[in-house]
């Protein structure tokens, strides 16, 4: 057993919802209890899709346990390819019709349907989200290529045509894949390359049929594609085009592999770009300038942590540091299926990596690590939210926020520009900064001030927003759970009572040093943004000397020694 | 006592929909499990701690269904069964050791455990009550263990909350002297709880307890004597574990609305002979006060149509409350499961002719839904947009869970809720 709070990915059979909903003409029979239809709202309240995922459920009671649960399943496959008549089908079960074996797929199968039927394993106590998606995008690939696959090919002829690629991975609940994929496609048809099928978001079941006739795919997002992209390639000989353009380096990169892989001339795209060259006509995207404005000089050496799905914590660190000037503190992933290529990734960093799905380990990460943004998932906005520290979402798991109606690609060019804004934005601006710290004691810096361009409410004292009585919907409109409309004072009064009571720990180690009210009134004089900072740098200072009392000279002679 | 009050009189025939056939579905069911109560509950008992012992779905579903805020140390988790968990029952129960161990370690402010099941342990037949009655036994008095289920397969979204209060009433102390005493069953926002409270003492009620109380340590004394009633219509099964304690269980309609408020108050006082002229001077001026807040709303809502799809139990009181006292009229009523011990006062008061359906087959509804076109449907948040993109205004059954609804003074916003997706409709020319 595996104690856990909160979880960044939901069990496998939700992968394989993802698939069907991202696609056209898939239904999805899915052996499961009434409460597992949950999952519905990820998609029309998360993501706001406007018709409900194609998933029929059979919804079994413990009543029907003893009896006939198969008849159940026949019955709901029966009724879904009748309402829906879709082009191919997964069976499959959740973790409970997992435990009464009923073997949902074979049953399928046995039926004489005369749709593809795509039996589907996914091992609920063992594998996760991610890997539910990839999985089933494999076995519905290789379902619809049986065919195809034994009949040794050869690869389809370029002449008299652009070149073509597949671009998989796509998925609706990932993140920005629906712009993504626009953006992709649009940098692609700067060198000359169609798309030939985008999938899974968009395809339907023919259009996998048709992957074979395209010259090589690329894998957007290796979570979802990689085993897909690797059975293409043993068994049709399709190449693999495996960097993700994400950044500015790394869309250059892609451009180049492109080149190589197809054999085709890139350099009218990649010859505007010029790395290392101050000035707006040096890329196509808008980010290496910004970058290099004297404006963005204070975004240097900002200590970030990074922690997300092994694709975008990957990119996101070599962006933070290559392209933003940043200096990447610590990264981490959930995904334990990526996690080689994240620790790579954090040993050229020098930083070393974690791998975990227990968001405590993160929080803990981040609060020692004394991070100034926190690069993350939805999880990681709450962390940063209670350390008061800024953040922006680059990864699943994802918030209804995440989903914006603006076009906001994170890959090519555009989305460079994207990612320059998002990661900025939330950090305080350069100038403001300094007068922040020139004219603290101005009683309009007070300790709720936040940067002037987020009109944002002062940022909320980790007591209190911990014990706020709000339960959120997904679609971010808060509903008070059972709240009283509070006076000011009876807030705060349950914001201790429930502190004290939620085991927050109230450390009050013997030994430790003390504040003396003038160290404490010169603590308060610096900004609140880098307060936390500073108070945890005196004390280890102290600590470390051997200093009881902490007095304005010990504060100071700590900034000597730690800088800025 | 008085016969003026508006009492609900069980020995007249009931009339409205008492009799009424029902519709009864066995198909595809669009309902959370019972595990959501958590969501509430935890809330409410400040003390205790919910720990679901099944899979990651189960986790998946108590984080994403309420889409709750992330709080640093909620008073709830999952523990959940891995594949070694799954080869022998002996493992299991270790395992569950060490994590109740590590958990009570780590909360040491908590002072009731629930152990929730859930389908997996259900289907493997982990034994959570055997479990339950382990783990109290080492770690009474510091912490009471209990358990439940919260199965999906056993249970839909608000019955977790029946069997939560159920697993607590064999440890209820005994109400030995008798006495005539109100126990107000089923979570109630504390405001409200006050609300009451300062009524029942006006009205010369008492004493007054809640089930649950704001901390779940604090146990409400049961027994002979005592007068149960209903705040949440999804408590049957509790009723029957304190009507077995000697318990005796008020019938009134649940306190929504003025007219319902009254009904409910009138049914305790008419237990405990409060004379109508006192019951009159107490009420009328909050009734009159919430009869007024409800006028804003009912121009927005008389005669509009409204279907019900089978969500949170509370469906059957909203929909007397709509058509009573907001002129609304009832396409369809559809409730997860019909337990006419705690309801037969409802339906004594719904229109006659009332269209009820009971269980639910999701795709056949959605068609009897949109060939009715109703003005406002109220469903759970999987259906709600898909929905309203059919051009359908809905509204959300778990946000009536999560308000604040009951009582003269919350009869205005109740209306309201139902009337903002009209208005906002009403709005967007987009
Ligand atoms: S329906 Fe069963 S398996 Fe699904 S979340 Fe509820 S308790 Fe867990
Ligand atoms: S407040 Fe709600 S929407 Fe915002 S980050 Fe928290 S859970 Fe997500």
């Amino acid at each position: 057993m595996q104690l856990t709070l909160w979880t960044y990915e939901g069990p496998p059979h939700v992968g394989a919802m993802r698939i069907a909903t991202s696609m056209r003409d898939v239904h999805y029979v899915l052996h499961a209890p009434q409460g597992d239809t949950y999952a519905d709202l990820l998609f029309t309240m998360i993501e706001r899709q406007d018709k409900r995922p194609p998933v029929t459920y059979t919804t079994f009671q413990a009543r029907d346990l003893g009896g006939d649960t198969a008849n159940i399943v026949t019955r709901a496959v029966q009724d879904a390819v009748d309402r829906f008549k879709p082009k191919a089908l997964l069976v499959g079960e959740s973790c409970t019709a997992e435990l009464i074996q009923d073997n949902p797929g074979s049953l399928a199968m046995g039926m004489g349907l005369s749709i593809p039927i795509v039996p589907l394993e996914l091992p609920s106590y063992s594998k996760k989200e991610n890997w539910g998606a990839a999985e089933t995008f494999y076995q519905l690939v290789r379902t619809l290529l049986l065919e195809r696959s034994k009949m040794k090919e050869a690869r389809p002829s370029r002449e008299g045509r652009r070149p073509r690629v597949n671009l998989l991975g796509g998925t609706i609940l990932g993140f920005r894949c629906r712009d993504d994929i626009a953006e992709v496609t649009k940098l692609l048809a700067s060198v000359g390359v169609d798309v030939h099928v985008s999938a899974p978001l968009g395809a339907e079941p023919d259009d996998l049929r048709r992957l074979p006739d395209a010259d090589a795919n690329v894998c957007l997002y290796p979570e979802i594609a990689l085993t897909t992209c690797s059975w293409l390639q043993r068994t049709f000989q399709m190449p693999t085009i495996t960097t993700v353009p994400i950044g500015v380096g790394a869309t250059r990169d892609f451009i180049a592999e492109v080149g190589r892989v197809l054999n085709i001339d890139v350099s009218a795209v990649l010859g505007g770009e010029v790395p290392g060259q101050a000035s707006l006509s040096s890329s196509q995207s808008r980010m290496p300038w910004y970058s290099r404005s004297v404006d963005a000089t204070y975004l240097t050496g900002k200590r970030v942590y990074i922690f997300g799905d092994g694709t975008h914590v990957v990119s996101a660190a070599r962006i933070a540091s290559e392209e933003l000037g940043f200096k990447v503190v610590g990264l981490g992933t959930y995904s334990r299926e990526m996690a080689r290529e994240v620790k790579a990734c954090a040993e050229k960093y020098g930083v070393t990596a974690l791998i975990t799905d227990d968001y405590l380990d993160v929080e803990r990460t981040v609060a020692e690590l004394q991070v100034e943004l926190v690069l993350g998932t939805q999880m990681e906005r709450h962390i940063a939210k209670r350390l008061g520290v800024p953040c922006a979402v680059i990864s699943t798991p994802i918030h209804v926020q995440d989903v914006p109606a603006r076009y906001s690609p994170q890959m090519g060019f555009e989305g460079a520009n994207v990612i320059f804004d998002a990661w900025v934005h939330p950090l305080m601006m350069g100038l403001e900064e300094h007068l922040l710290q020139m004219f603290r004691e101005d009683f309009e810096f007070g300790d709720g001030a936040t940067p002037s361009h987020l009109h944002s409410v002062a940022p909320v004292k980790p007591e209190a927003s911990s014990s706020a009585m709000a339960v959120e919907l997904t679609s971010a409109v808060s509903i008070p759970v059972l709240a009283e409309p509070a006076s000011a004072p009876e807030l705060a009064r349950t914001a201790t009572t429930v502190a004290e009571a939620s085991g927050a720990p109230v450390v009050v180690e013997v030994g430790a040093p003390v504040w003396s009210p003038d160290g404490e009134k010169e603590l308060g004089k610096i900004p609140f943004f880098v307060r936390g900072k500073a108070r945890r740098n005196t004390e280890k200072y102290a600590v470390a000397q051997g200093i009881a009392l902490i007095t304005t000279e010990t504060l100071y002679e700590a900034k000597a020694h730690y800088g800025r | 006592m008085s016969t003026a009050l508006p009492v609900y009189d069980a020995g007249a025939t009931g009339g409205g929909c008492t009799d009424a056939p029902v519709l009864r579905e066995r198909g595809q069911r669009e309902v959370f499990c019972g595990l959501t109560g958590i969501v509430w509950l935890h809330r409410k008992m400040q003390d205790a701690f919910f720990l679901v012992v099944g899979s990651r779905t189960c986790a998946h579903l108590l984080q994403s269904a309420a889409g709750v805020m992330v709080f640093a140390g909620p008073r709830f988790a999952t523990a959940i069964l891995q594949e070694r968990d799954l080869a022998g029952m002996a493992d299991c129960n270790t395992e569950l050791d060490r994590v109740v161990a590590e958990l009570l370690a780590r909360r040491p402010e908590i002072s009731t455990l629930f152990l929730v099941g859930s389908c997996p342990s259900e289907v493997i037949k982990l034994d959570l009550v055997t479990a339950a009655e382990r783990l109290n036994r080492e770690n009474f008095p510091r912490v009471r263990v209990l358990s439940y289920s919260g199965s999906g397969i056993e249970t839909t979204f608000t019955q977790g909350e029946d069997q939560c209060l159920k697993a607590m009433v064999p440890h209820l102390p005994e109400a030995i002297d008798g006495a005539r005493r109100l126990m107000v069953v089923g979570t109630l926002a504390d405001v409200i709880e006050d609300q009451f409270s300062r009524l029942f003492a006006q009205l010369g009620i008492g004493p007054v307890s809640y089930f649950p109380a704001r901390r779940a340590s604090a146990l409400p004394p049961v027994g002979p004597g005592t007068q149960l009633l209903l705040a949440q219509p999804f408590v049957g099964e509790t009723v029957r574990a304190l009507q077995a304690r000697g318990a005796t269980l008020l019938q009134a309609p649940y306190p929504l609305g003025a007219d319902g408020t009254t009904r409910w108050l009138a049914a305790a006082a008419a237990a405990w002979d409060v004379p109508a002229e006192h019951f009159r001077r107490v009420t009328e001026p909050a009734q009159a006060r919430a009869t007024t807040s409800l006028q804003r709303y009912r121009g927005a809502l008389d005669g509009k149509r409204i279907f019900f799809f089978p969500d949170s139990q509370l469906e059957l009181p909203l929909a007397r409350f709509l058509s009573r006292e907001c002129g609304m009229q009832l396409v369809e009523v559809g409730t997860p499961y019909l337990d006419r011990l705690v309801t037969v006062a409802e339906l004594a008061l719904l229109p006659e002719g009332t269209m009820l359906s009971e269980g639910q087959d999701v795709e056949k509804q959605l068609a009897r839904c949109e060939a009715a076109r109703p003005d406002l449907t109220v469903c759970g948040l999987g259906l709600a947009n898909p929905l309203e993109a059919r051009g359908l205004r809905t509204k959300w059954s778990i946000e009536l869970v999560f308000s604040p609804i009951q009582g003269y003074d919350q009869a205005g916003d109740l209306a309201e809720l139902f009337v903002r997706p009209l208005d906002r409709s009403a709005r967007l020319t987009v």
